[in-house]
């Protein structure tokens, strides 16, 4: 039972320990990106100019309700032919290539995951009460200063358990990349039961991961969301 | 335009996927649906050693990938074959699409539980205070005051659950199901045509739009008594 999970050419223990790199790889570099996205989405919903706050809203509810799987489908597919098409333009000899699928996992999770970033930060950007920002501007801060020492701080306090569900969502929707031919540690499993046809027993191991990663997370996002909660009364 | 040119061509294909798709959300959902209650109570204040295996069962469903789930059980049980059959079980669970009801089941049921539990927690207590003043059975303030407060208040989340759980059931397609994305998948395999895939993303937005109407039909039937005189 034990040597299953060894380190080495008899156990799956690497192959497993590579794929959760790879999960914990894509998971990180879609973080940043889907919130810099998210950012310019919540800017968009919050904008005055009617059109542009159309397709803040307009992205947001399309995203939403699209089932990740084909939004997944539909980046790399897309992003596939769009390639192939560019390539056969460029350089008609050279054959059909693929576009690499740990960016189109980055790029369709990170469309996603910027849809409900932006929803948790407008929210979080209307929670702020006007009269602070009054405050600040009655002491003679400029808008800039009233942003970055007013505004961004009680946004992180407000959008962090928000943020923090997403996350989560995000770290259990990157098993969805194993279908587009990621080898991340879904995909790992899956080529363990392949040749072991143990599968029970593999893709067990393969939940209590994914388990342990967000009861770790949520234990992080608690002491994040002390932190961004220290000297507030509580009544 | 290739979008209209190819939808008349596809549509049967899609509908039937439709069909499916409707098929898995509602029986799992309704099949969550059933179990919640009970289990919202021993949760919310059932003895100790069923709280914490409640808990256990909620933190795993929430952490773990539903894909995962899915393979856990679709996969997971040929592991068990010889046993499953003796059991008379091995039909059940050969059959993908049964594979798919039983873990969107399970997983809809644990995300309920939780929703219903905040709504039990909710519901004022001088509301049950007075029910057992005037003389009320326990079983009759759950049935008459506990749970159709606690309803109206989970309501809006109830529907979102549901909503995540539609989307959700396209994993599905992953074991061989032909629900919606099954379709469009088998569709995209066939021809490459790449508008089948915004075809899907239409149904899909209808099926939701659909959903959030009817569910804010019901919920206004929920509450009619609070809505405000002279506009009902």
């Amino acid at each position: 039972m034990m040597e299953l999970f060894s380190y080495g050419p008899l156990g799956w223990g690497d192959e497993i320990l590579a794929g959760l790199w790879v999960t914990m790889r894509l998971a990180l570099t879609t973080l940043p990106v889907g919130l810099l996205l998210g950012f310019a989405v919540a800017a968009l919903s919050l904008s005055h100019i009617p059109a542009l706050r159309a397709i803040g809203v307009g992205y947001t509810t399309l995203m939403r309700g699209l089932p990740e799987i084909l939004t997944l489908f539909i980046v790399y597919n897309g992003l596939g032919l769009g390639l192939n098409r560019v390539m056969a333009w460029i350089a008609p000899e050279a054959g059909p290539v693929d576009f690499p699928p740990f960016a189109a996992g980055v790029i369709a999770l990170a469309l996603v995951f910027a849809a409900f970033a932006a929803e948790v930060l407008r929210g979080a950007f209307q929670a702020v009460p006007e009269g602070q920002i009054l405050a600040g501007r009655a002491i003679g801060m400029s808008a800039r200063k009233i942003f970055w020492r007013i505004k961004l701080p009680l946004l992180w306090r407000y959008a962090l358990p928000g943020m923090g569900n997403l996350w989560l969502n995000l770290l259990k929707d990157t098993a969805l990349v194993s279908v587009i031919a990621l080898d991340d540690l879904m995909r790992a499993t899956k080529v363990a039961v392949g040749v072991t046809k143990q599968p029970f027993t593999f893709y067990l191991v393969a939940c209590l991961i994914y388990w342990l990663m967000c009861l770790l997370s949520e234990l992080v996002l608690a002491r994040l969301e002390r932190r961004a909660n220290r000297g507030l009364r509580r009544a | 335009m290739a979008f209209l040119d190819t939808l008349a061509t596809n549509l049967p294909k899609l509908l039937d996927g439709t069909a499916t798709t409707l098929a898995l959300t509602g029986l799992g959902a309704a099949i969550a649906a059933a179990a919640s209650p009970g289990l919202a109570l021993l949760r919310a204040n059932g003895p100790l050693p069923a709280q914490l295996a409640l808990r256990a069962y909620i933190s795993f469903v929430r952490g773990t990938p539903l894909l995962a789930q899915l393979f856990l059980v679709f996969y997971g049980s040929g592991q068990f074959r010889a046993e499953l059959t003796t059991l008379g079980l091995w039909g059940f669970f050969r059959d993908p699409f049964n594979c798919a009801v039983l873990v969107f089941a399970v997983n809809s049921c644990a995300y309920q539980t939780e929703i219903l539990r905040g709504g039990i927690q909710a519901v004022p207590l001088g509301e049950v205070e007075a029910a057992r003043a005037v003389g009320m059975s326990r079983p009759t303030i759950l049935r008459r005051v506990v749970f159709p407060h606690a309803y109206r208040i989970a309501w809006p989340a109830l529907g979102n659950e549901i909503i995540l759980l539609m989307k959700a059931s396209a994993l599905a397609s992953i074991v061989t199901v032909f629900d919606l994305m099954g379709r469009t998948r088998q569709i995209f395999s066939r021809s490459f045509e790449f508008s089948v895939y915004f075809q899907a993303a239409v149904l899909y937005l209808i099926i939701t739009a659909c959903f959030v109407y009817l569910w804010r039909f019901a919920e206004r039937r929920l509450s009619r008594h609070m809505a405000a005189p002279g506009r009902a």
